[in-house]
């Protein structure tokens, strides 16, 4: 049996059904990422793991015990919020304090264990201050911070990165990855971004209307999606003839699939091509390698390989 | 120093004389050296402010006031917290009808509740009496306090008490470490605005007042009824001194158009 | 889940038991007066009859009174938003200090007791002895002091001083509420700053003045010590005139009856006016 394991989870609101019997297992210092559009049920369930809404039905157990039978405050998990949560009226080093103060851990000891962890997330020296003078990435590595020093089985974010901008995000997914990596805790990422889920997780379980639709690692799931709908959600997709391809598959060759460029972006690293074609409009993703590409107006053929 | 064109800026000015006009003479009156009601023009004189302690009635008022006061808010403050709890984070069968209930008597006229009081105090055996004074405050203050605690308990982020439960925090730890103290602003607010206006009520304790629990704004009015001097508006002046002092604290610690206009403008 | 179905219940239960022993009770016992009888000797009569219901509704003093209870509302209301509404738009386009000071000098009176309030007004006008009477006489504008004390143009005049803060502090929240860029958008398709406002702000602001006009309005109705102290003895309004019963005739029944209709009254008018505001605003700003 899985590490943490959830069975046939369900959650109804009224009638609305925001979990759908779910099930997942995840393994020991195993780092997921629960990814879907807004409304899906990530944050239900994460919150039915940390004991803050009760499960309709289904069960839940983490390491053989039954999960559910454990109140909130007993199941020792560490939460990163989404809004980091943290204790306005506290101090950085309070906050951290305040789950071992709550393990009735000694003074000591206590204070040894914040500095570590504050170090392992590097703000040894914002300990005196105050939530609200720092700044949003700060507040992140605090609400890490607090979470990872009651050294938790298991340890939940719910969207920690949303608040961030691209490069603050881009950094922060980073570290998150090298710290879970070093303390080697059992994670579970909630986002509804693919690109970080590809990024930072071992495997990806993809939701839709409360159901998981694949679970697998990032690369298979790229490549192999289950459904059309986890094809179009990690990534762009066209749908040629009957089969799926990825932009990037498609190239310019000399025959092939004949079109028109009808539009063409520049976006740095790469192009983005729209090539009108008789089955339809077809986007083509070529890597910038400095020569000179097609123009708008110009024909083109297409040509990817089949697999 | 503003986008106001010189049009507007007259009726400004015009504006905040006639807001402050009234207010003002009962303060210069009060400092008249005559034995009339006059504007100190050359001279001004303590005279009717020493006369105040010749009146024991006016003094016991006030302390009775006071008293009333804090004894009255911070009772309703007490009654308002888990009401406040109550009504942001549930929703049950009943709680329009109850949250219009607890802030009914900003709608009744205290006319009407000093007459109920008034009836209902002396069918009961509490006619004249302080507790019953104290009784009738807690109510008709209770939705001032209600407000803003209610106002702090909504703005209260609920994960904030979720990750203390995460870290092993019991119900009681939460309440006690968590959301009190970040509740705190709302409620020394909301004590402050209901004792403002326990100690400014006027219509509904002149009915429930008897000779010996006479609060000082009832005295201030029996007396103005029957004949008004420079003694009134000396008493006068030192209640406006006290508002005005007590106005400023809570425009510093909480900032008065969040208090009266109830929207968080620190912060979002 | 049965513990967390009552919880509400447990926590507001202190304050339903207050409300329901010190308010619920206390008005069902005062309509329940205004049918008992009353007599010179014999004191109140706990029976039930009509007596006083009638004597409200037929006797041309009760309907005076009432009518002129609501007229001066009316006045008062009429008059907070035609002071309150340009000085609130006025304060919000001032700068940074004065706009803050200013709210203050002006809302800050709200919590300033109601019957110094008052005073200031009697000592104003209050008869030849009132300053500006004495100061308009001495210098010949007048012969006699103007009438302001025992009439309904001093209550008037009081009790929009008095509410005047109500008012602004509506329209000020309204004020808060409108995205400043939209007046700029108006201004950039060449609208002038009467237009503006007319077309583009008043609309906006129309729910905050008639919301602050029907808080004025039932206030201004059921003010007591403004129109106490201004009125005196000889022009009653309905609060005044149900203290008289209750503390001077001592006929609590007939007090109870003139106030229980005075909150009646208000009730209706309050929750058909906020009904009508609801209603008309409701596609706009639902
Ligand atoms: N307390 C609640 N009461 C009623 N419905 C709820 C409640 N909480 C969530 N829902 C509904 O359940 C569904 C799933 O919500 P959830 O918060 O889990 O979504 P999510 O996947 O986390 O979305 P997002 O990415 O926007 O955070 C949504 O349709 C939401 O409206
Ligand atoms: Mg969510």
């Amino acid at each position: 049996m899985a590490f943490l394991a959830l069975e046939g989870l369900t959650r109804k609101f009224g009638t609305h059904l925001a979990v759908d019997g779910l099930s997942l297992g995840v393994e020991k210092g195993e780092f997921v990422a629960l990814l879907g559009p807004s409304g899906c049920g990530k944050t239900t369930t994460l919150q039915m793991i940390a004991g803050f809404v009760e499960p309709t039905s289904g069960a839940i157990a983490l390491d053989g015990r039954d999960l559910l039978a454990v109140k909130p405050a007993k199941r020792g998990l560490g939460i990163v919020f989404q809004s980091y949560a943290l204790f306005p009226h506290m101090t950085v080093a309070e906050n951290v304090a305040f789950g071992l103060e709550m393990q009735g851990v000694a003074t000591a000891e206590r204070t040894r264990r914040v500095a570590e962890t504050l170090e392992l997330v590097g703000l040894g020296t914002f300990a005196a201050r105050y939530p609200r003078q720092m700044s949003g990435g700060q507040q992140q590595r605090v609400a890490l911070a607090r979470a990872l020093v009651i050294r938790p089985q298991i340890l939940l974010l719910d969207e920690p990165l949303s608040n961030l901008d691209a490069k603050l995000r881009e950094e922060m997914q980073i570290e998150l990855r090298q710290i879970q990596r070093s303390v080697g805790t059992t994670t579970i990422l909630v986002t509804h971004d693919q690109g970080e889920a590809m990024a930072l997780s071992d495997r990806i379980a993809v939701m839709n209307h409360g159901k998981v639709e694949q679970f697998a690692p990032p690369h298979e799931a790229y490549e192999r999606p289950a459904t059309p709908f986890v094809a179009s959600f990690l990534g762009k997709t066209n749908l040629v003839g009957g089969t799926t391809v990825r932009p990037e598959k498609i190239s310019f060759a000399a025959s092939g699939l004949a079109g028109r460029v009808k539009t063409r972006i520049f976006q740095g690293n790469h192009w983005l091509y729209q090539v009108d074609t008789p089955s339809g409009l077809v986007t083509v993703i070529r890597q910038n390698s400095g020569e000179t590409m097609p123009g708008e107006g110009e024909t083109v053929h297409l040509a990817w390989g089949t697999t | 120093m503003s986008r106001n064109g010189p049009l507007a800026l007259a009726f400004h000015a015009l504006f905040v004389t006639f807001i402050l006009a009234p207010i003002l003479v009962v303060c210069f009156v009060a400092f008249t050296p005559e034995g009339y009601l006059s504007f100190p023009t050359d001279r001004w004189s303590l005279r009717w402010f020493h006369a105040i302690g010749r009146y024991p009635e006016f003094i016991s008022a006030f302390w009775r006031s006071l008293w009333l006061g804090a004894l009255s808010s911070a009772i309703a403050v007490a009654i308002s917290v888990p009401a406040a709890l109550a009504i942001a984070r549930y929703r049950f069968p009943g709680r329009e009808v109850m949250t219009t209930l607890f802030m009914s008597p900003l709608m009744i006229p205290h006319v009407v509740l000093g007459i109920a009081f008034l009836r209902f105090f002396t069918q009961i055996g509490l006619g004249g009496t302080f507790t019953g004074l104290v009784l009738a405050h807690i109510v008709i203050v209770l939705p001032f306090a209600l407000r803003l605690t209610l106002a702090s308990a909504v703005g209260l982020d609920r994960s904030i008490e979720h990750a203390a439960v995460s870290l092993g925090a019991s119900e009681w730890t939460v309440l006690k470490r968590i959301t009190l103290p970040l509740v705190l602003p709302g409620l020394v607010s909301g004590w402050a605005l209901a004792f403002i206006n326990s100690f400014d009520e006027v219509t509904m304790t002149v009915f429930i007042a008897a000779p010996g629990t006479e609060t000082l704004p009832v005295r201030m009015f029996l007396y103005i009824q029957d004949n008004i001097d420079p003694l009134v508006t000396s008493v006068s002046a030192c209640v406006i001194a006290i508002t005005v002092a007590a106005l400023v604290v809570l425009d510093r610690a909480y900032g008065l158009e969040r208090l009266l206009v109830g929207r968080n403008v620190h912060g979002r | 889940m049965r513990a967390m179905k009552a919880a509400p219940y447990l926590l507001s239960t202190p304050a339903l038991l207050l409300f329901g022993a010190i308010v619920v009770v206390p008005l069902a016992m005062t309509v329940a007066l205004s049918f008992h009888d009353w007599g010179q000797y014999k004191g109140i009569e706990p029976v039930s009859i009509l007596k006083n219901w009638h004597e409200v509704f037929t006797d041309s003093y009760f309907l005076e009174m009432f009518w002129r209870t609501f007229r001066i509302a009316l006045l008062v209301t009429l008059l907070t938003a035609v002071l309150g509404v340009p000085e609130a738009y006025i304060l919000n386009r001032m700068r940074s200090p004065w706009r803050g000071i200013f709210l203050l000098v002006i809302l800050g009176p709200l919590l300033i007791s109601v019957v110094a309030r008052t005073l200031g007004w009697a000592l104003l006008f209050g008869g030849s002895s009132g300053i500006v009477n004495k100061a308009l006489m001495s210098m010949g504008v007048i012969s006699s002091p103007l009438p302001f004390m025992f009439t309904e143009t001093g209550m008037v005049v009081a009790l929009a001083h008095v509410l005047m803060p109500y008012m602004v502090l509506a329209v000020w929240a309204a004020l808060q509420r409108l995205d400043p860029q939209i007046e700029n958008a108006a201004v950039a398709l060449g609208a002038g700053p009467f237009t503006v406002v007319r077309r583009i702000v008043l609309p906006q602001i129309m729910p905050g003045i008639l919301s602050g006009g029907v808080i004025v309005f039932a206030l201004a109705a059921s003010a007591f010590a403004t129109p106490a102290i201004i009125g005196g003895r000889r022009l009653k309004v309905a609060s005044t005139l149900a203290y008289d019963e209750f503390l001077n005739t001592l006929n609590w029944p007939l007090g109870a009856a003139v106030a229980v209709l005075l909150l009646l009254a208000l009730i209706a008018i309050v929750v058909a006016s906020s009904r009508l505001v609801e209603k008309r605003y409701a596609q706009v700003f639902g």
